[in-house]
């Protein structure tokens, strides 16, 4: 159905009880063009795009649990493309452009708010990094400016100025970046995909695949049986490396565990997103009141989708030191998401050695802002058999010929990037 | 998470800096291209019962081979792994 004022205003009078499922929960057919593993936004993007732009309508999108169960439901829904290095800046920018015209293109609201993202700065050397990667991202043709101490002041004068260890002095600001309802954004995919063909087939587990005599896979096995496909995709970020050994494939991944908090619900308080540059943490305001923030991943390999206390107490304190008056809110809710850790901190988007597999992974904790781009490129090379121009850096023999995308600077130990 | 240190006995979490998975070995020098890739880049990336090298940072200073499931987090075993950082980064 197509979601207007009208529709709006229908199914009011009729008391609600006429509105139809958003997306068909569909039964798997034997074969499709193309099967997309997992049924995150990253998945479910990709099937859009390749149904809208790339004019493929026989894909299926498999999903272990159900739409909205994994990282989708998992992040802390900042949106924002102040990333410095060649690869990241314009892919990351190509994903902006999409948010901003996403509920145009899906007839769906996923209430983008583009309410501003502001990265504070607490030292003079740090300014100059952040004028630095301001610099970058205004030749790129993306929007950035940077604040000094009065700007700031004026913006967000509730902070704790003059902490003696880390007064903040100034901060860059992207005014586009913000947050986007994280639940709508999947649930907008699989109704825009859904709508135009696309099979969303939820507790499908897949278990191995289907591997011709010269090794091409030609589709998966399943938990609801066997589906051919011309193309398989994986985008199962935080479980690339179980899909892919099935494969026979190693990754340069590791699955890490990033934990995300909410806060009971307070008036309006925080007017975007807002980073403490002397530690790592980030927070936003939910439209509900609660404040929503993160910080470090744990650090250690985990699968378990639950973390542990030192991180929680690291995250609490660099609220505490930016925003002393919080700490006589409760903590509401506390979760863990599973992330592909990659060893240079950027994603892989790329065919794998394996004949008829292609990956989408490597997305660190960064993976929510790059849902629509993500789907875009990952649908291109899906159709094209060639990279799309956005995404020619993040291929995956990247790291043997040592052409890293290294934001951090760390070198490969994932648990730091 | 807890991790009981041979040489400290039960302590927590945040005493405890973690290296990662204790199964790659240094290549040797001279070693191909393709072992010192995979031994830099490559993980089994392992969900299960799996051994991984810990440094008690903040204790006993000591580097601990801790055996445990990245499932659930439960640990089975951990022992002394003397230089084990070392032998690691090739220090």
């Amino acid at each position: 159905m197509k979601y207007s004022i009208f529709s709006l205003a229908r199914a009011a009078l009729s008391g609600h009880k006429n509105w139809q499922r958003t997306w068909r929960d569909a039964t798997p057919k034997d074969r499709y063009d193309v099967v997309i593993i997992g049924g995150g936004g990253h998945g479910l993007a990709t099937a859009w795009f390749l149904a809208s732009e790339y004019g493929i309508k026989n894909v299926a999108v498999l999903e272990k649990g159900w739409i909205g169960s994994g990282n989708a439901g998992r992040n802390t829904t900042i949106i924002r493309s102040n990333y410095g290095l060649p690869g990241n800046t314009g892919f990351y920018e190509l994903s902006m452009k999409l948010w901003e015209r996403m509920e145009q293109d899906l007839n769906y609201n996923t209430m983008v708010s583009q309410r501003g993202v502001i990265n504070l700065y607490h030292s003079d050397a740090q300014r100059d990094a952040y004028a630095r990667r301001g610099n970058t991202m205004r030749i790129n043709g993306i929007d950035a400016e940077l604040l000094d101490l009065a700007a700031v002041r004026k913006m967000i004068p509730f902070l704790n100025f003059d902490n003696a260890r880390f007064p903040v002095q100034g901060g860059l600001l992207q005014r586009r970046g913000g947050t986007a309802r994280h639940d709508a954004v999947v649930w907008g995919y699989a109704h825009a995909a859904s709508a135009l063909g696309v099979d969303i087939i939820q507790n499908c587990e897949v278990t191995g695949f289907v591997r011709d005599a010269n090794g091409k896979v030609t589709g998966v096995e399943t938990s609801r049986g066997k589906i051919g496909g011309g193309k398989v995709g994986m985008a199962v970020a935080g479980s690339s490396s179980r899909v892919a050994a099935m494969a026979g494939l190693r990754l340069p991944i590791e699955s890490h565990v990033l934990q995300a908090f909410v806060s009971e619900a307070i008036k309006p308080l925080i007017p975007g997103v807002m980073t403490f540059g002397a530690g790592h943490f980030y927070v936003s305001q939910s439209d509900k009141g609660g404040l929503v923030f993160g910080g470090d991943i744990d650090g250690y390999n985990s699968y378990a989708q639950r973390g542990n206390m030192p991180v929680m107490e690291d995250v609490c304190e660099g609220g505490m030191a930016l925003m002393p008056m919080i700490g006589r809110v409760r903590l509401l809710r506390q979760w863990g998401g599973i992330m592909d850790m990659s060893m240079d901190g950027s994603p892989i988007i790329d065919k794998t050695p394996v004949d008829g597999l292609y990956i989408n992974a490597g997305w660190c904790y960064g993976g929510f802002k790059a849902t629509p781009g993500s789907g875009f490129v990952f649908a291109h090379l899906l159709a094209r058999d060639t990279p799309h121009e956005e995404a020619v850096r993040f291929r995956l023999d990247r790291f043997r010929r040592g052409a890293m995308i290294d934001e951090k600077g760390q070198g490969a130990q994932p648990n730091l990037h | 998470m807890r991790i009981v240190c041979p040489f400290c006995g039960e302590r927590e979490l945040g005493e405890f800096t973690y290296l990662g998975d204790a199964k790659p070995m240094r290549p040797v020098a001279g070693a191909s291209e393709d072992e010192v890739f995979d031994y830099v880049y490559l993980r089994d990336n392992v969900a299960g019962e799996t051994s991984e090298y810990w440094y008690h940072g903040g204790g006993c200073r000591a580097w601990l081979k801790v055996t445990r499931n990245t499932l659930t987090h439960e640990i089975s075993s951990v022992e002394a792994a003397a230089g084990a950082g070392a032998a690691k980064v090739g220090a």
